[in-house]
């Protein structure tokens, strides 16, 4: 069960992936990566994941999605599409190194043979082992990581309030 | 069965596919999407070993990146924004005029 599970989230991801870097409309890349982290969210619930599970939907499908699509609709670009490409060998030479970088990361990992132990505490992956985790061994870069949110936050609206006839923040 | 192997072969997968965007596509709002596509991809390969070891400490550093990936998305679009309010464009290629 879990593998067919398995295989359907993975295509899901893949496939959707694919699409974000090669539809050309704005707005359906940004509904293909809300595919792709779907489909992530349930190969971490795979994994026992489901704090990240729910984080992942919660954070990145309802936070960043939101603002992606509000961006887009504010620039408003969909009828000026971006000219076509003039540097012919910029995206061959990315085709063959994204290309090269998975054939060799496929290699490499092709023939690990961990398959996974069985869990040793049932609530692997709840939000009570990760939050003991979280509270008590990584106290410290929890309080940076909201340290930097602050400092997210100073910087964007001191980034939006840009005057542009004083061209004085 | 499945084991960890797979899950680095998809991480590989979406990583070298956000590569790939970032390098070939020349919308700056697709390059911020293929950017999430590759910090998801690490993400994954952390969850995944942290269900190899049985500790939640992967589970931790996976949720500081998508804290760290929700900052970087606002950061980087309200610059975008501004940016388009100068030139009225986003192609990665005009924006030139950083350039000393």
């Amino acid at each position: 069960m879990d593998t067919v599970f398995f295989y359907i989230f993975t295509g899901l991801t893949l496939i959707s992936a694919l699409c974000v870097i090669s539809f050309r409309n704005t707005l359906s890349s940004a509904v293909s990566l809300v595919v792709c982290f779907f489909g992530l969210a349930g190969l971490f619930a795979l994994l026992q994941a489901h704090l990240l599970a729910a984080l992942q939907i919660l954070v990145y499908a309802g936070a960043i999605m939101v603002l992606f699509l509000f961006v887009i609709m504010l620039l408003n670009l969909g009828q000026k599409e971006i000219s076509r490409v003039k540097m012919a060998f910029l995206p061959v030479v990315g085709i063959l190194l994204g290309v090269y970088l998975i054939a060799i990361l496929v290699l490499d990992f092709k023939n690990i043979p961990v398959s996974f132990p069985p869990l040793t505490i049932d609530d692997f992956g709840s939000i009570k082992t990760v939050g003991r985790t979280l509270f008590t061994q990584y106290l410290i870069p929890f309080e940076i990581i909201s340290i930097l949110l602050l400092i997210g936050v100073v910087g964007v609206v001191s980034v939006a309030k840009y005057d542009r006839e004083e061209g004085t923040p | 069965m499945i084991g960890i192997s797979h899950f680095l072969l998809i991480s590989a997968c979406l990583f070298g596919l956000g590569i790939i965007g970032v390098i070939c596509r020349r919308n700056a709002l697709v390059v911020f999407m293929s950017i999430e596509l590759m910090l998801n991809a690490a993400n994954l390969t952390l969850v995944g070993f942290s269900r190899v070891y049985g500790h939640a400490d992967g589970h931790v550093l996976a949720f500081f990146v998508i804290a760290l990936a929700a900052v970087e998305v606002a950061v980087g679009l309200s610059i975008l924004l501004t940016v388009a309010g100068h030139t009225d464009d986003i192609d990665t290629q005009k924006m030139r005029f950083l350039k000393g």
